[in-house]
C-alpha cells in the first residue's frame, strides 16, 4: 500500500470529503433538524440500538437474579468463581477496623468519605481504598457537566421528569427525586470547597442544555468538568487527612453469613499479599465497566472499569437492576487510531456541533437521548451507507465542530474545550477548522446494585454511590446526571452510613459463608471452574508477547 | 416473519461488523497488519513496536501489563506521566504517555509518583491573600524563574508564570492558567527550587473559585431554601407515585425552554 498523503492531520481523501461539509455550513446554520417522533425513537432503537439486537444478553443462571435478563460479559464475571480459594486466607488475623470503609476513590467514593467525615466519624475511622491510584476513575473525565435545577425557570419537577423520560420511565422514582432535590444543594458545596464553575459576566453560572433535556440545566467547569470537581473534593479529603490506601483492590466482600456486609479482603497489587479489613459499614464506590467492551466497542472508560462491584455485591448477596442494558457514547473519537474510542463531550453538540454524513448532510436532531443518537449514527454509517471510512477500516461520521465558533463567535473552542481542541492537535488536528470523525463508544453502566434513596443495598451493612449503584438512570442516563449522581449519592450514602455507625452498630463476624454457598450454586448450575472474578484488571499486553510468556518463580 | 427475520440478521451482521472494525482497539493489533514498526527503548530495554501506538499502549504490546502509570488512558488524570530522550539528543522530554505516539529511538521512563507536600487547610479559615500561599508553600520564594517547569509541562502551561503570579498575589492569573492541570507531577520533580507547583495552584484554584467569582447566584439559595422548606413536596409526592402512562404524558406535553419562555412572554 502506498504511503498516505496527510493534509491537516487528515490522509488526503479524507481532507476533501471534508471540503463538502464546509460547502454546505451555511446551509445548516439556520437549519435545525428535526427531532423524531416518539414511535420513530422506538423504531430505530428497536432496530439499531445494541441492547436490543439478539447476541448481546442472556439470562443470569444463580443468586438473587436468577432467570433475568444481563449484558454477556456480566453474567461471565458472575457466573465465575472466586479469586480466594476456601482456606487461603486467615480471617483471625484482621489489619484495618475502620467504622466505615469506602470502596473506590472517584467522585463518589470521594465525597462519601468526606460527608461520613462531617457526620462525625472520626478521619482515622474511615478507611478509602482504591484499586488503582485515588483518581483513576471515570468521574475525572467527565467533560459536559452536572445537572441541578435552579434557576427560576427551571424546576425540581422538571428535573424529575426529563430524567425519568430518559431512563424510558424504568428509573426508580423515590431515588431520583432524592437526585433532583438534592442537587442545588451540591453545586452550593461546590462552590463552598472552591470548585471554579463557568460564571456568565453578571456571576449567574453558565447552564447549557444537554440532550434529552428540556431546559438549559448543565453546569460546567469548560471541558474539564468532572477534573475540577474531583480535584477539589480529592484536596479537601486530603486536608481532612483520611485514610487512603492505593492499589489495593478488594477481591471479596465478608460477612456474617447472615446476610450483613462486615468488611473485605484487599489484595496488594504489587506485592501479592493480602490485607483483611473488618468494618461496621461499607460503601461500595466501584465504578462501571467499560473495560468489559461489551458487543466489541471501544470505551471512553478508565482503565480500572471491570464491573468488579457488581460481582462483589451479587455474590454477598445483593440483588441487581437494570444490567441488561448500556450506555453508548453517541461521539467517541473515530480518527485517528491512536484516540479511537475517547469521549467528545455531548456539549460539543449543545454548542452547535452538528452530526453530518459523508455528503455534508445533517441527518439527526443533535440533541436527542443518547441512545437514540447513537442509533441514529449506526444507521448512517451502515444502513444507509453515509459514513466515511478511515485507514483502519472503521466507519464515523463527521462531528462539524467548526459550527461551533460559527454560532458562538471566533475563540469559543478554546475558551470551552480547552482539552478536546488540546487532544485533537497532538494529533495535527484543528477542530476550530476541520470537523472531527465520530462514532459511538461504550460508555456507561447504566443499571447496577440496586440502591435506595439514601443507597442502602438489599444487604444490612453495604451502601452504594456512584456508577456502581442501580435504579437512578433506569435503563438510560442523562448527559449531566451521572456526575450528579455520583455526588448526591456519595454524601447521602457517607451521611447514611455514619448514621448507622454512631446508632452503636459494632463490628459483626467475617467469613466467606456466602463465597461457599455461591460456589456451591455455581456447581449445582454445572458451571466450570474456569473463570474466575472479578477481572481487576483488562488485558491490552500484545498477542505476541503473550504467546511467549512462562512463569518461573 | 420473514421480513422479520432478515431485519435480526441485518442488525447482527452490522453489530458483527462494528466489532470487527473495533478490534485493533479493543484487543491489539495484529502483528501481520501493522506496515510500519519502530524501536523504543523501555527502561533501557529495546522492543519493536508498531509505529501507530501511543507510548502507553506501545508498552502493552511489547508485553508490560500496568498497574502503576496507567489511569484514565485519555490525558486526563495524570497517572502516565513520562520521561524520555530519542536516540542523539541531549534533551530530554515530557509527556503523558496516553497521549504521545511513539518514534523510533525514544528511550522512556514512566513517573508515576511524585513525593509531594500537601499541607491540610480549611478554606474556611484561611485569609483570601498571598500570604496564605506563603503560609503553606514558603518554597515558592525560592523560585529562579527557570522555566524548567514550563518546559515540562506535557499540558502545555505557562507553569513558571502561575508560579510567579502566585507569589504576586494574583489569583485570577494562577487560576485561569493552571485550570487544564492534570498533576502528573513532572513539573516538581524537574524544580531545582523543589516547589510542588501544581499543589500550590490547587491552593489557590479553591481560593479564587471560592472567594474570588462572587458568592453562589442567589437562584441557587433560594432554590436550596424552597426545597428544604417543602415548596415542591406536595407536587413531588403526587409525580412519585405516578403510573407510567401517566408520567408518559406529561413528559410528552412537557415544553422545551424556549417555548416555555415564549408562553411566558406573551402572558
Amino acid at each position: 500500500m502506498a504511503e498516505l498523503k496527510y493534509i491537516e492531520g487528515y490522509p488526503e481523501y479524507m481532507y476533501q470529503l471534508i471540503q463538502r461539509v464546509h460547502e454546505t455550513r451555511e446551509k445548516r446554520k439556520t437549519f435545525e433538524f428535526p427531532a423524531m417522533t416518539k414511535e420513530e425513537q422506538e423504531e430505530i432503537l428497536n432496530q439499531l440500538h445494541p441492547d436490543n439486537i439478539s447476541g448481546g444478553n442472556r439470562e443470569i443462571s444463580i443468586g438473587p437474579n436468577k432467570g433475568e435478563m444481563a449484558v454477556n460479559q456480566i453474567v461471565d464475571l458472575l457466573e465465575a468463581y472466586p479469586l480466594i480459594e476456601e482456606g487461603e486466607v486467615d480471617l483471625t488475623h484482621v489489619d484495618y477496623t475502620p467504622d466505615i470503609m469506602i470502596i473506590g476513590g472517584g467522585l463518589a467514593g470521594t465525597t462519601a468519605s468526606i460527608w461520613a467525615n462531617v457526620q462525625g466519624v472520626p478521619n482515622d475511622k474511615i478507611l478509602l481504598v482504591n484499586k488503582l491510584r485515588h483518581g483513576d476513575a471515570n468521574s475525572i473525565m467527565a467533560e459536559g457537566g452536572t445537572q441541578a435545577a435552579d434557576r427560576e425557570v427551571d424546576s425540581v419537577q422538571r428535573h424529575f421528569l426529563d430524567t425519568m423520560g430518559g431512563g424510558h420511565f424504568t428509573n426508580k422514582p423515590d431515588v431520583v427525586r432524592a437526585l433532583v432535590e438534592d442537587a442545588p444543594l451540591i453545586m452550593n458545596w461546590l462552590h463552598e470547597l472552591g470548585a471554579m464553575l463557568d460564571r456568565e459576566e453578571n456571576g449567574d453560572f453558565v447552564e447549557k442544555w444537554g440532550g434529552g433535556t428540556s431546559i438549559k440545566r448543565l453546569h460546567s467547569c469548560r471541558d474539564y468538568t468532572g477534573l475540577e470537581e474531583f480535584r477539589v473534593i480529592r484536596d479537601e479529603f486530603r486536608s481532612r487527612e483520611i485514610e487512603c490506601i492505593e492499589h489495593f483492590p478488594v477481591v471479596e466482600l465478608l460477612t456474617d453469613g447472615k446476610g450483613r456486609v462486615s468488611g473485605a479482603i484487599l489484595y496488594n497489587l504489587e506485592t501479592g499479599e493480602y490485607k483483611v479489613v473488618q468494618a461496621k459499614a461499607t460503601i461500595l464506590a466501584t465504578g462501571g465497566f467499560g473495560r468489559l467492551h461489551i458487543r466489541g466497542f471501544p470505551t471512553t472508560n478508565h482503565y480500572g472499569a471491570t464491573a468488579d462491584g457488581l460481582v462483589l455485591a451479587y455474590r454477598a448477596g445483593a440483588r441487581l437492576r437494570d444490567v441488561d442494558t448500556v450506555q453508548y457514547h453517541p461521539t467517541g473519537a473515530a480518527y485517528p487510531l491512536q484516540i479511537i474510542g475517547y469521549l467528545l463531550t455531548e456539549k460539543l453538540r449543545t454548542s452547535g456541533a452538528q452530526p453530518v454524513n459523508i455528503d455534508g448532510e445533517a441527518f439527526v436532531y443533535p440533541l436527542e437521548t443518547r441512545d437514540v443518537e447513537m442509533s441514529a449514527i449506526i444507521r448512517e454509517c451502515y444502513v444507509r451507507n453515509k459514513g466515511i471510512t478511515t485507514p483502519t477500516g472503521l466507519i464515523g461520521v463527521w462531528l462539524d465542530t467548526p459550527m461551533i465558533e460559527v454560532k458562538n463567535g471566533q475563540g469559543y473552542i478554546d475558551k470551552a474545550f480547552p482539552g478536546m481542541r488540546r487532544m485533537f492537535s497532538r494529533y495535527n488536528i484543528d477542530m476550530r477548522k476541520n470537523p472531527v470523525l465520530v462514532f459511538p463508544t461504550l460508555h456507561y453502566q447504566n443499571g447496577g446494585v440496586e440502591t435506595d434513596p439514601w443507597g442502602h443495598s438489599t444487604l444490612e451493612g453495604l451502601w452504594l454511590a456512584g456508577e456502581v449503584s442501580g435504579g437512578v438512570h433506569g435503563k438510560n442516563r442523562l448527559m449531566g446526571n451521572s456526575t450528579l449522581d455520583t455526588m448526591v449519592f456519595g454524601r447521602r450514602s457517607g451521611i447514611s452510613a455514619a448514621e448507622y455507625v454512631k446508632s452503636g452498630k459494632d463490628f459483626a463476624a467475617l467469613s466467606l459463608e456466602h463465597t461457599k454457598r455461591y460456589v456451591k450454586m455455581l456447581g449445582e448450575a454445572g458451571i466450570g471452574p474456569q473463570r474466575r472474578s472479578p477481572m481487576l484488571l483488562p488485558e491490552y499486553r500484545g498477542k505476541a508477547a503473550l504467546a511467549r510468556m512462562i512463569d518461573v518463580f | 416473519m420473514k421480513a422479520e427475520q432478515n431485519r435480526v440478521l441485518n442488525s447482527q451482521e452490522i453489530m458483527r461488523r462494528i466489532s470487527t472494525a473495533s478490534k485493533p482497539i479493543v484487543s491489539g493489533v495484529e502483528e501481520k497488519d501493522v506496515e510500519h514498526w519502530v524501536t523504543i527503548y523501555i527502561m533501557g530495554k529495546g522492543y519493536k513496536v508498531p509505529a501507530d501506538l501511543t507510548i502507553l499502549t506501545a508498552i502493552e504490546y511489547a508485553g508490560y501489563k500496568f498497574i502503576r502509570g496507567c489511569g484514565c488512558r485519555q490525558g486526563f488524570c495524570g497517572a502516565c506521566g513520562t520521561i524520555y530522550r530519542k536516540k542523539g539528543e541531549y534533551k530530554l522530554r515530557t509527556g503523558m504517555a496516553c497521549q504521545t505516539r511513539v518514534e523510533d529511538g525514544m528511550y522512556l521512563v514512566q513517573i508515576p509518583f511524585t513525593p509531594a507536600v500537601k499541607p491540610s487547610y480549611d478554606l474556611n479559615k484561611e485569609e483570601y491573600a498571598v500570604s496564605t500561599v506563603f503560609k503553606y508553600y514558603p518554597e515558592v520564594a525560592r523560585c529562579v524563574s527557570c522555566n524548567t517547569c514550563t518546559k515540562a509541562c506535557p499540558q502545555g502551561l505557562q507553569v513558571m508564570d502561575y508560579v510567579q503570579a502566585a507569589i504576586k498575589g494574583d489569583f485570577k492569573a494562577v487560576a485561569e492558567e493552571s485550570f487544564d492541570c492534570i498533576q502528573c507531577g513532572l513539573c516538581a520533580l524537574r524544580c531545582p527550587s523543589e516547589i510542588v507547583q501544581y499543589n500550590v495552584a490547587q491552593l489557590v484554584r479553591r481560593m479564587y473559585g471560592k472567594f474570588g467569582t462572587g458568592p453562589v447566584p442567589a437562584y441557587v439559595t433560594k432554590r436550596i431554601k424552597e426545597i428544604a422548606e417543602g415548596k415542591f413536596k406536595e407536587d413531588m409526592d403526587r409525580l412519585t407515585k405516578l403510573s407510567k402512562q401517566e408520567l408518559e404524558k406529561l413528559y410528552s406535553e412537557r415544553k422545551r425552554e424556549s417555548e416555555y419562555k415564549e408562553t411566558k412572554d406573551s402572558d
